[in-house]
């Protein structure tokens, strides 16, 4: 059973690091709907509510939202409609349900990294930064390979440019978590391929988008491209489908989402 | 902890439990519509809503509803009568359990979305499982609810 | 009483309980408990099957809040069966409350009662238990003859022969043979055989398991509980805690979903249990994790069928070879293996032999029970796939092999002991079905691009209205002294509407609005015995009940009447509400009669009771066709359209029956494509959340037409059968049938995945 023994509403970001580092079970509190399943006990429950973390705006060439911003504000914001495709609305807009989505935090599901994770998959292909209160700014794929360490994520800076994107999932049923998930984006001619719910975390395929970008387009050298993802990036089993079944799913999912792209453009 | 909040436009001071959620809060001041199924944040029984937005009632901590405006279904009896009906005409209650909450997401839906196509309201209402019907008598009644049939 | 110019039967009358469970009124069993109840959590096994060496429950006894913690030293010895079936039920008597042997993860090991969950939860963890791990029994394949024995004790009993032999493991055999099947498949010009798995399901009703217990002021134990059964669930409580049954009422309130499920006991017993020690109120509510992993299943079986065709396209064998997983008890284990055949080898009758041989085996594992379909589900899975393969070869459409081949009305077929079909529309059914789906223009596939597929396939099916022969139903009417009518029955809505269509028979009978009669049901002190609403016997045979007894009641309100107008019961007529003499010389109203008789010095309630149970349990059937699209470079499979035609007799109310055929399709449409009980390979269920054991949602299921011919059945109540269960059962076959016509990957091994059909597809290449 989930228990919380303390609860802190604290008014600034330093107050919440500093009982956050006070003690080990001390924990920050998103939504609390995986929290809630993790049967986790906490010391002293960190809620971020008064810290008016809750927004998505555009500051300086950049889109910025706030941790406590919620998957069904990604989902319906103006803003993120329009940037990119409108990846980032599309990539949460199948989770589970309305309800869940405005409950659960955005701060949350990056922070915690989960290997199904459709919003990483997206976030990872554009120019995304994640801004900790004290390990500072940095680019989430650093961030992704950091080892966890106690931290407040207070925000993601994703550059707003001309990047266009496109993203799926695989479900084995529609409000199922993803058996594989794929984002891919073109700006200025570079590529990157990103590859979630392998089922491990979402990774950059570098060699496959690399190749992408010195090429010409053709259905050959996309069709290569798809192929260098699925080998180059590591696949596991799980009761969602085995290693063999996602590799050959990333090969065929990588090529329609970069034809995806290709269609944006030509758009 | 206490908190205060306004539940179906009536303000209430409550003492809640730090790992208390919502929907056991109220159920425990007698709000008895609300249901509970999964334990997993995944069925939609416990929909009420938060300032007015659709929520997980079973999956928010009651604290963090301290200075909102909750309200479930008692609370929207006339809207919720109204579908009721349209939705019994069609049978498409059968055992009820997962009924109120699946009325609170359609009357949500019917405030956030305007004239919603048939893809919209089905993906709208994903979060909101349901055993008995298969759905279908269902979509029937929210498309003659909301005039789009 | 042919269906015409009825001003209740055949209308679609919302359910009379809709609005109040829609809008969230108090009506289920945790709504109705005590506030101050005990709460009941159950310390569980870890392992598969182990001895209990020693508990040790003194510190968790010590937490402050804790009531009672009891373990198998404090419950009767005796055995008996969860399974709600009529007495002497043919379960085996199998299982003690709780047992110094536990057979599956997830068995019960101690009951702990305390003040709130939180401290019952701190307690169990406080309980120290010492097992001795023993070699489980797994796969269901290799239990017959397995070292390991699942139930080794001397005490298991058996109200008949069910063809037990726990020595091997097995729970119960059984074979049906008519004619010399292997003789006939030898003459037959085409013989197809295969091997099908139709794999366990869950229940998943959206109201989990729960009980709430307590002690009258009379020192009656009283269990409030969500259950289809709830005179099985007294009789089952008397039994187990050896206390006489007049110490016992079981009341049934609203029910959140059974689906069979329901029909096998859960937590009632624990709860009695600790109400009877403590004397204190006592709820338990399964989580949904228990829910999955510690109540029942559909029966995974692997079912091997040969069917023998001579040149003309006629099936002239059938032989089906079930084992059937029944889990580490025996709830319903013989009789769903029996179903397996009985309500599949019906269907076709140009046969000259037939034969159902099979074994339900005990394994470590949760067990299986009751659940929608019952054995027929699984059969049509294996018989339908079947002759769809058989169709191919003949090169014969599928839908016309049907037509060849089915029972006609007035017809007999070889295991029915010459009983003649009453009624069957399955011709019409099968008709309009492929015309609804347009399968002369879609059989077999039709290629939308180089990657998308469609393809169509179908499966019949039949289930019965009732147990013949053993299904009863009571029901009393009484005129109230406000000149209104008490409808008392024992059928138990789940949901279904059972309490609305029994009143619409009711008011049709009696002649009087709906509105005159209110219902009062599912209470064993005050209801008239039922079994329960299971095996597709509440329309059929409490319906019959309800008409029988109003009926009576309506020649008793005459009788009345003409003796107040001094006429003869052929001279008054009933109409509008009132008692009127043909000659126009006086009227008498139903409120004065009942003021007249039941006032006063009138001294005479009129009331009729009545029981029907029938010889006979007339299949319902239906024609079902999916439309499926495949993507050839994923395997993954969308349903695009979903077809079901539906012969029920006739529609009490069309709209329930409606709902009843999408709900049920759908359950099946599940079936076909995402669900499964899982287990890792130490015997722990790893599907135990919705998170990992998929239901279908809304965006899953495509479109779901359903369609009805009606039949009238001459034994049934207004010429109706039964529509429950029948409805789950086409969609495992007609699925993996247009996937095969899409893409020639047969999947025998259900749900039908992505990735199967992948695979498949690579082998194919």
């Amino acid at each position: 059973m989930f228990t919380v023994l303390d609860m802190a509403q604290p008014d600034k970001l330093e107050e919440a690091f500093e009982i956050l580092t006070k003690r080990k079970n001390n924990t920050i509190l998103g939504g609390c709907a995986f929290l809630k399943m993790s049967k986790k006990r906490i010391g002293t429950g960190i809620d971020l509510s008064r810290l008016n973390l809750d927004y998505i705006r555009e500051d300086n060439g950049f889109i910025v939202i706030g941790a406590m911003a919620a998957l069904r504000d990604l989902e319906t914001n103006a803003l993120l409609r329009d940037a990119f495709g409108g990846i980032l609305s599309q990539s949460v807009r199948n989770i589970i349900g309305v309800q869940f989505r405005n409950g659960v935090t955005v701060g949350a599901s990056v922070y915690s990294r989960y290997g199904f994770s459709d919003l990483l998959t997206a976030l990872l292909v554009l120019d995304t930064e994640v801004e900790l209160y004290n390990g500072g700014k940095m680019p989430l794929r650093d961030f992704l390979q950091k080892p966890y360490e106690k931290d407040i994520l207070v925000q993601l800076r994703i550059e707003k440019n001309q990047r266009l994107a496109a993203f799926s999932s695989f479900r084995k049923s529609a409000s199922d978590f993803a058996v594989l998930n794929i984002a891919v984006s073109n700006l200025d001619k570079q590529w990157t391929i990103a590859v979630g719910a392998r089922p491990g975390r979402a990774v950059i395929a570098e060699t496959a988008s690399r190749a992408l970008s010195q090429g010409h387009l053709s259905a050959e050298e996309i069709e290569a491209a798809a192929k260098i993802a699925a080998d180059e990036l590591s696949f596991g089993t799980n009761t969602r489908g085995t290693a063999g079944y996602r590799k050959a799913l990333c090969q065929v999912l990588v090529k329609r989402e970069i034809m995806e792209v290709l269609q944006c453009k030509s758009n | 902890m206490q908190i205060e909040l306004t539940v179906n436009d009536k303000l209430v001071t409550w003492d809640v439990e730090n790992d208390e959620f919502l929907a056991d809060t109220l159920r425990a001041h007698g709000f008895l519509s609300v249901k509970k199924a999964c334990d997993t944040s995944c069925c939609g029984l416990c929909t009420v809503w938060m300032d007015g937005k659709p929520i997980l009632s079973c999956s928010i901590l009651a604290m963090r509803a301290h200075g909102k405006k909750i309200t479930t279904i008692e609370g929207v009896s006339q809207a919720a009568e109204e579908f009721a009906r349209i939705l019994t005409a069609e049978g498409a209650e059968q055992c009820g359990f997962c009924s109120p909450g699946f009325i609170m997401n359609v009357l949500a839906m019917k405030n956030e979305l305007d004239n919603p196509t048939e893809d919209e309201i089905i993906h709208y209402l994903t979060g909101n499982l349901c055993r008995c019907t298969g759905y279908m008598g269902q979509l029937r009644a929210v498309k003659t609810y909301l005039g789009v049939a | 009483m042919e269906a015409v110019n009825l001003r209740n039967v055949g209308h679609s009358i919302p359910k009379i309980d809709g609005l109040s469970i829609a809008t969230g009124k108090p009506a289920y069993t945790e709504d109705l408990a005590m506030p101050h109840a005990l709460v009941l959590k159950i310390l569980r096994s870890p392992h598969a099957f182990a001895k209990i060496i020693s508990i040790d429950t003194s510190k968790a006894e010590r937490v402050e809040g804790v009531e009672c913690i009891l373990t198998y030293k404090d419950v009767p010895k005796v055995r008996f069966t969860l399974a709600g079936q009529s007495y002497p039920e043919p379960s085996p008597y199998d299982r003690m409350i709780l047992e110094g042997v536990v057979r599956y993860v997830g068995d019960e090991v101690a009951i702990i009662a305390a003040v709130d969950e939180k401290t019952a939860l701190k307690a169990m963890k406080l309980i120290n238990v010492e097992y001795e791990v023993l070699e489980p029994v797994l796969d269901f394949e290799k239990a017959i003859g397995h070292p390991s024995v699942v139930h080794f004790e001397e005490d298991l009993t058996c109200n008949f022969d069910i063809g037990l032999h726990k020595e091997q493991n097995i729970v119960s055999s059984h074979e049906q043979a008519v004619g010399d099947v292997e003789k006939v498949l030898k003459d037959c010009e085409f013989v197809v055989e295969d091997v099908y798995y139709p794999q366990a399901q869950a229940h998943a009703m959206m109201e989990t398991y729960r009980s709430f217990t307590y002690q009258d002021y009379m020192g009656r134990l009283v269990v409030v509980s969500s259950t289809q059964v709830p005179f099985h669930i007294k009789r089952q409580l008397a039994r187990a805690l050896q206390i006489p049954a007049t110490k016992i009422r079981v009341i049934k309130p609203r029910i959140g979903g059974g689906f069979g499920g329901k029909q096998t006991g859960a937590g009632d017993v624990f709860a009695a249990l600790v109400t009877l020690r403590t004397g204190k109120p006592a709820m338990i509510i399964y989580d949904r994790q228990e829910t999955f992993s510690c109540t029942t299943s559909r029966h995974a079986m692997r079912i091997k069928v040969r069917l023998g065709a001579d040149a003309d396209g006629f099936i002239r064998a059938i032989d089906l070879e079930v084992l059937s997983d029944t889990g580490a008890y025996g709830e319903h284990a013989s009789t769903v293996l029996s179903c397996v055949g009985e309500y599949t080898l019906p269907l076709y009758n140009k046969t000259k032999a037939v034969r159902i041989r099979g074994n339900a085996v005990y394994t470590n594992k949760m067990p299986a029970g009751a659940f929608r379909g019952y054995g027929a589900t699984q059969g049509t899975f294996a018989l339908e796939s079947a002759v769809n393969k058989l169709a191919e070869r003949l090169a014969i459409d599928p839908t016309e092999v049907r037509l060849k081949n089915i029972s006609q009305k007035g017809e007999t077929f070889l295991t029915g002991h010459g009983v003649q079909l009453g009624s069957t529309a399955l011709d019409r059914c099968i008709k309009k079905g492929r015309e609804m789906i347009g399968w002369k223009e879609k059989f077999p596939r039709q290629t939308l691009s180089g990657t998308k597929v469609r393809g169509v396939g179908m499966a019949i099916t039949m289930q019965g209205s009732g147990i013949a022969n053993i299904g009863t139903a009571s029901a009393e009417i009484r005129l109230t002294d406000d000149g209104n009518f008490a409808l008392l029955i024992g059928a138990t809505d789940m949901g279904t509407g059972c309490d609305t269509i029994l009143s619409q028979i009711a008011a049709e009978v009696l002649e009087v609005p709906l509105d005159k009669i209110y219902v009062s049901a599912g209470d064993t002190d005050t209801s008239p015995f039922d079994p329960g609403s299971y095996a597709s016997s509440t329309t059929y045979l409490a319906g019959t009940a309800v008409l029988k007894a109003a009926e009576e009641l309506k020649g008793k309100i005459l009788d009345q009447g003409a003796k107040f107008l001094g006429a003869s019961k052929e001279n008054v007529i009933f109409e509008e509400l009132s008692v009127r003499r043909i000659d126009g010389e006086g009227e008498i109203s139903l409120a004065k009669i009942a003021e007249q008789t039941i006032l006063g010095m009138g001294n005479l309630q009129l009331a009729a009771m009545a029981t029907h149970g029938s010889q006979i349990s007339p299949p319902p059937y239906v024609a079902g066709f999916a439309e499926v699209e495949v993507d050839v470079e994923t395997g993954k499979v969308d349903l695009i359209d979903y077809v079901a035609v539906v012969d029920c007799g006739t529609m009490i109310n069309p709209n329930l029956a409606r709902i009843q055929a999408e709900g049920g399709i759908v359950q099946g449409i599940g079936m076909a494509l995402f669900e499964e009980v899982r287990y890792s390979n130490l015997g722990k269920m790893e599907t135990n959340t919705f998170m990992q054991y998929k239901i279908p949602c809304r965006q899953d299921v495509g479109n779901v037409r359903i369609a009805f011919e009606e039949s009238y059945e001459p034994s049934g109540p207004f010429g109706a059968k039964s529509i429950g269960e029948v409805v789950a059962n086409t969609p495992p076959p007609a699925i993996v049938n247009a996937v095969y016509n899409a893409v020639g990957v047969q999947v025998h091994h259900l749900p039908v995945t992505a990735e199967k059909v992948f695979l498949e597809m690579l082998k194919q290449q």
